[in-house]
């Protein structure tokens, strides 16, 4: 099954019975009609904000999004091919419980891995390219989200195209132990590799790349992107507070507190990541020549 | 005696017990030889259940001695000539990882650790072995030119993970891990990694991208530490001994799921109580590898390294469980 299915299928989905709102549904914003922004507060049509790509309408505030929204949003239309769609996690650890959450979180999402990857194309580039989704298991990674994302790579370099990620995690999935702490090293040397080979990479790093994520491939980009006040760090806040006892700002590890120290190329609104990515891969585009 | 610890309390009783009664016998007109060897032979028992029998939860202990053996001990036995090479050349020298050139029985090599501290002064200054962005990249600084001059690299992973803190978030940790991560992947020369003590996830991670990696017997290599992953598991810290099993993070687990090439036997008890002997036990299988991988050239190290960590990893195909739910 494509993951397109999946979809449209969860869009289809008709209710098995009659709803009755109560009365705080009745005093309060109707769900799935109106939406809040959390920053600004303000109102406004479901439907509006996901014309918008989900960007507030009045303050830009970005909210989430999932991987097949992003790929119906960057990704030209029609171009995209999912690989390795029907990869699944086992239980390496025999830890407990961790095969009843990944069956949840599979019905929850209707992704089988909080990764998505295929070859697509984006404003008429032809690229691999792998968007990760935080609610399948926060995006953590484990065996196959690292395996995926490895896969990806290897492909673009063989069909010598440019890598794009979308990052969305976590970090590294406890729940596979050292496995997944051993993706951050395979994801990176397929990044090596494919780098060596000329391979161009480009992370675009969203709300939140945490933790093992932000400490392997979504730092290893040629350009390293992030949407506007995504979350990136690679220590927990609470952890760091705890740790040093020191007031942090209020800024603290969000795109705009990388980019103020050095840590990102860009950071671009979801309304024009198509164009400005656009560019990039324009200008990677060979044989470009004097005029 | 500094570093016993609560599992080998029956062997260090009985010990205390056939020494004094030794010490009774050398006073005293009685005879006690009989009962001293049945003791002595009660012990060498005792140690073999108690030493081959180590808990995950009892080597996390003696990972954490204070006085377990650091890079910097393991260096003085095992090195001639160690000159340590100090900074990133960018920002400061972080103490938390130390590093330089050296000989190895004769052949020029670069070796690379994190340093903790044995007491509170020693442990300020080294930050716990917590190293921040600069400690990282001090050591890449170091592989690369160990790089240019064709040095193989010896890296001693002794940490309970990257500094998270304030500094450390500013001056890209996350960017710093990353970066070694990707360019340990590249080196032409030979990486031999050996966790001593704690290998604490990425900031351990962070100096293990190598052709093989070993661990001490009693070393532990985890994602998150046992008390973070009670904390998280069962909402309560005080779980760590379950989540020390349910983890995996001990060398014998870590051998089998095809993270590690080989366990160093530790002294018995532990490093601590013969560094000079652990030495010798590391120096027969860095010999040993060394010798291995100095036959191969620059791409094939490259490649030996890729397909070493390109294998790991446990998954499978929804078609291949139809059936099987």
């Amino acid at each position: 099954m494509a993951l397109k299915d999946l979809f449209t299928k969860n869009q289809t989905k008709k209710k098995k019975y009659a709803t009755i709102p109560t009365e705080a549904a009745k005093s309060d914003v109707p769900e799935g009609i109106m939406t809040k922004c959390p920053t600004c507060k303000k109102i406004m049509y479901s439907k509006e904000l996901s014309k918008n790509l989900m960007v507030c309408l009045h303050c830009g505030h970005h909210f989430p999004m999932n991987a097949k929204e992003r790929i119906d949003s960057f990704i030209d239309e029609g171009s995209f091919e999912e690989i390795n769609e029907n990869m699944i996690s086992k239980n390496p650890l025999n830890f407990p419980d961790y095969l009843e959450k990944l069956e949840k979180d599979r019905q929850k999402s209707q992704l089988n891995e909080a990764v998505v990857t295929g070859i697509g194309s984006l404003g008429g580039h032809k690229l691999v390219v792998a968007i990760m989704d935080s609610s399948f298991r926060m995006g953590s990674m484990g065996s196959v989200v690292g395996e995926k994302i490895t896969l990806a790579i290897e492909k673009a370099d063989e069909l010598g195209v440019p890598f794009v990620i979308f990052t969305a995690s976590g970090g590294a999935r406890m729940q596979e132990g050292a496995l997944s702490l051993m993706q951050m090293a395979k994801t990176s040397v397929a990044l090596k590799k494919f780098s060596d080979n000329g391979g161009l990479i480009i992370s675009i790093m969203t709300h939140p790349t945490t933790g093992g994520v932000s400490a392997s491939f979504a730092s290893l980009g040629d350009y390293n992107l992030a949407e506007p006040g995504a979350l990136i760090a690679f220590a927990g806040r609470r952890v760091i507070e705890q740790s040093i006892r020191e007031e942090l700002p209020e800024d603290f590890q969000t795109a705009e507190f990388l980019l103020k120290h050095g840590q990102l190329d860009a950071i671009i609104s979801r309304l024009d990541m198509v164009e400005k990515i656009s560019t990039i891969l324009d200008i990677h585009q060979p044989g470009g020549e004097l005029a | 005696m500094i570093g016993e610890l609560e599992f080998e309390r029956p062997v260090v009783e009985l010990r205390k017990k056939i020494s004094e009664l030794k010490e009774f016998t050398k006073n005293a007109d009685v005879d006690l030889s009989s009962e001293i060897k049945k003791l002595e032979g009660r012990l060498e028992k005792l140690e073999q259940d108690i030493y081959e029998n180590i808990k995950p939860w009892d080597r996390v202990q003696i990972a954490r001695l204070a006085n377990r053996p650091t890079t910097l001990d393991y260096i003085s036995f095992l090195f001639e000539d160690f000159f340590e090479c100090h900074g990133d050349r960018t920002f400061a020298d972080d103490e938390a990882i130390v590093g330089g050139i050296a000989k190895f029985k004769g052949l020029p090599v670069t070796v690379i650790g994190h340093q903790r501290g044995k007491d509170t002064k020693e442990n300020i200054r080294r930050n716990f072995g917590m190293p921040h962005p600069e400690g990282y990249r001090k050591a890449l600084r170091l592989m690369k030119q160990a790089d240019k001059f064709n040095r193989p690299i010896i890296c001693f992973i002794d940490t309970k993970g990257a500094y998270p803190g304030k500094a450390a978030e500013e001056r890209g940790q996350s960017e710093a891990i990353a970066r070694n991560l990707f360019e340990m992947a590249g080196l032409k020369v030979p990486v031999i990694c050996i966790v001593i003590g704690e290998g604490g996830s990425g900031g351990a991670l962070a100096l293990g991208v190598g052709n093989r990696i070993y661990m001490l017997e009693n070393s532990t290599y985890s994602v998150i530490s046992p008390e973070g992953a009670a904390a998280i598991l069962w909402k309560d810290a005080s779980f760590a001994k379950n989540a020390a099993e349910t983890m995996k993070i001990t060398a014998p687990d870590l051998k089998e799921l095809g993270v590690i090439d080989d366990i160093i036997p530790e002294i018995k008890g532990g490093a601590h109580k013969d560094v000079q002997k652990q030495a010798e036990e590391i120096e027969k299988i860095l010999s040993a590898s060394l010798q291995q991988l100095l036959k191969l050239s620059g791409d094939e190290l490259i490649s030996d390294r890729y397909n070493r960590f390109r294998s790991i990893g446990e998954f499978a195909l929804i078609n291949d469980l139809i059936g099987v739910k």
